[in-house]
């Protein structure tokens, strides 16, 4: 791709010393207002949450204020909010998201490194089922899943929405954990073979070690992708006490008014954690996506 | 005897790829496929509102979905829906991207505030500009009132209240939430394009403009059609903006047919599902006109 869009360029020296002077006092100016224009960008990208924050802070009766801060600082929404059943609902979200990323994890990590390892006959048409896949999205076949899921009766709409979330989540952890079993030389697995270790043993030690950013990328994405959906919890939960935390936030939502401040304050319990656990994999998203798109 | 442990040897050979994919395809099977074909049966059949099978419907809820007056008006919105928080999201992602790919001391903290909306659960952050749109106390209004631009209680302080200024800001909080990725994906796009590249149209005496132009928007296609193609799919099934910030009224003037679906879904199954095969296929054609009209094979070769 290179060659057709510049030829090389002989460099003379005279070009890399003439600009020399001039470059880190323009660079510098250059880095300020590149450091304004980003900073100023984040806090764009915060200010929605930053509002979520000090409205879940907010005294009740300063709700109808027209302040952009309260005038007092009221922690009782993160504590009065445990008595209103949401508990349940951290709980059925942590199922939710834990078991999804659970069953993703046993079912792709297999179909990726066996896909990754060998070439057999009907590999093409498995990744190619991928690629469609991840094409599809719940809500534009949620009819089908209701009423599939209603025949299948199962005993709670935990398990459902775990099984849900780990399909349409699979397709993106089988295509990363792939691209990252390919850049593993097959040479080190087998060194490890001759040195006595069989090829779980092989794959235990060496490979999946080297894999474990993939892994880790893989892991984050699915929890967070269960943990936020929302139409099927919606469609296929309806106790209070059995629905996730985005639906059960609604709880807060009454005919006439909304209680905002426990509205909030749930929304932050829900948001701020993965907030950092997403910041913590930001190094490697980058990486994730080239891996991702590549393939 | 060896002839037998040949074949068993073969069967096991030609059985070891279920073993690895069998779990793989049993749960996209189960769970993506076959609710497709629930789906189109379901669009065939005929139910009472409360969800009752009394039979077959043939085309009825077709012809039923058709008959609809605000069918129209709902796909003309979907319409402009997916094309105006599409481009808008690739253009400013462009500029993002270019942006955060720079050096610049605390990027990498401002790439975390980035991501806040990535992270973060659409209902809620959809509630979130729901409430500070509040007419009275708002604080969008808070502000544009303090910049003398609109009056607390007023009609044009109500903003989800008008169907058009109420989709205008879903539109905003849309292109919001598509940004983070938009833009990762294209800062990813930009890390496969070697710097030498650059230097060399610089020492040729080529403007920053140009060579932006000349270099790295033609090798960055790949990475945009992907980021806009993936866009178009989310965009157009995305539910809870306009669920949590209007619920797609006042009637059905700001729905969506991903949420027009769900409105029928409460009382007309049937119906319903037509409406979804019909979003299912729209989905399938957009899909592949994109990939035709960007030319997407010889992308890949």
């Amino acid at each position: 791709m290179s060659a057709t869009v510049a030829a090389p360029v002989p460099r003379s020296e005279a070009t890399g010393t003439e600009r020399r002077p001039s470059a880190p006092r323009r660079r510098s100016g250059r880095t300020v207002i590149l450091a304004l224009f980003g900073y100023l960008i984040a806090i764009v990208f915060l200010l929605p949450y930053a509002e979520m924050v000090i409205t879940a802070l907010r005294p009740a009766k300063e709700l109808s204020d027209r302040g952009y801060v309260p005038k007092h600082w009221d922690f009782s929404n993160f504590t009065s909010i445990w008595k209103t059943g949401f508990g349940d609902n951290l709980k059925v979200s942590l199922q939710v998201a834990g078991g999804a990323t659970l069953v993703v994890l046993l079912v792709a990590l297999p179909a990726a490194y066996y896909t990754a390892r060998h070439r057999f006959r009907g590999r093409g048409l498995f990744l190619l089922l991928v690629l469609v896949t991840q094409m599809f999205q719940p809500a534009a076949m949620l009819v089908g899943i209701q009423r599939e899921f209603l025949s299948f009766d199962l005993p709670s709409p935990t398990l459902s929405l775990i099984l849900v979330n780990a399909g349409f989540n699979l397709a993106f952890a089988v295509w990363i954990l792939n691209a990252y079993f390919s850049s593993i030389p097959v040479e080190l697995e087998e060194a490890a073979m001759v040195d006595g270790t069989g090829r779980l043993g092989a794959m235990g030690r060496i490979t999946l070690p080297l894999a474990l950013p993939g892994i880790v990328t893989a892991v984050i994405f699915t929890f967070i992708a269960a943990w936020n959906e929302f139409i099927v919890a919606l469609t296929l939960t309806s106790e209070p006490s059995q629905r996730p935390l985005t639906v059960a936030i609604h709880n807060y939502i009454g005919q006439y008014s909304v209680d905002w401040g426990h509205l909030f304050a749930g929304s932050v319990i829900a948001t701020i954690p993965v907030i950092v656990l997403f910041a913590v994999i930001e190094g490697k998203i980058v990486g994730g996506l080239t891996a991702g798109s590549i393939k | 005897m060896p002839a037998r442990k040949g074949t068993a040897a073969r069967v096991t050979r030609a059985a070891a790829p279920l073993l690895w994919l069998g779990p793989a395809i049993a749960l996209v099977g189960v769970v993506v496929i076959w609710p497709v074909v629930v789906l189109f049966r379901t669009s065939l059949q005929h139910f009472t509102p409360n969800g009752f099978l009394i039979g077959s419907a043939g085309m009825d809820n077709f012809r039923a979905l058709f008959d609809e007056p605000d069918l129209r008006g709902i796909l003309l919105r979907t319409v402009a829906w997916v094309v105006v928080v599409v481009a808008v999201t690739m253009l400013l992602s462009l500029a993002l991207a270019q942006l955060f790919n720079q050096r610049f001391p605390g990027r990498r903290v401002a790439r975390w505030a980035l991501i806040a909306p990535w992270a973060a659960s659409v209902v809620m952050t959809s509630l979130v500009f729901r409430w500070a749109l509040d007419s009275n106390s708002g604080v969008v209004n808070v502000f544009l009132h303090d910049l003398g631009l609109v009056k607390f209680g007023s009609n044009e302080a109500d903003w989800l209240g008008r169907p058009f200024s109420a989709f205008v800001w879903m539109m905003i909080v849309a292109v919001f939430v598509s940004l983070p990725f938009s833009t990762y994906a294209l800062l990813a796009g930009l890390q496969t394009i070697p710097p030498e590249l650059h230097e060399a149209a610089r020492v040729d005496g080529a403007s920053p403009w140009r060579s932006y132009r000349s270099i790295t928007l033609p090798l960055l296609r790949p990475a945009f059609l992907v980021a806009a193609l993936i866009n178009v799919i989310n965009v157009f099934n995305s539910f809870p903006i306009i669920w949590e910030m209007t619920g797609g009224g006042p009637g059905h003037e700001t729905s969506t047919t991903t949420v027009f679906m769900y409105q029928l879904k409460q009382a007309y199954i049937g119906e319903s599902a037509a409406m979804s095969v019909i979003n299912f296929l729209l989905v399938i054609i957009v899909v592949l006109v994109f990939l035709k009209a960007t030319r997407w094979k010889d992308q890949v070769n």
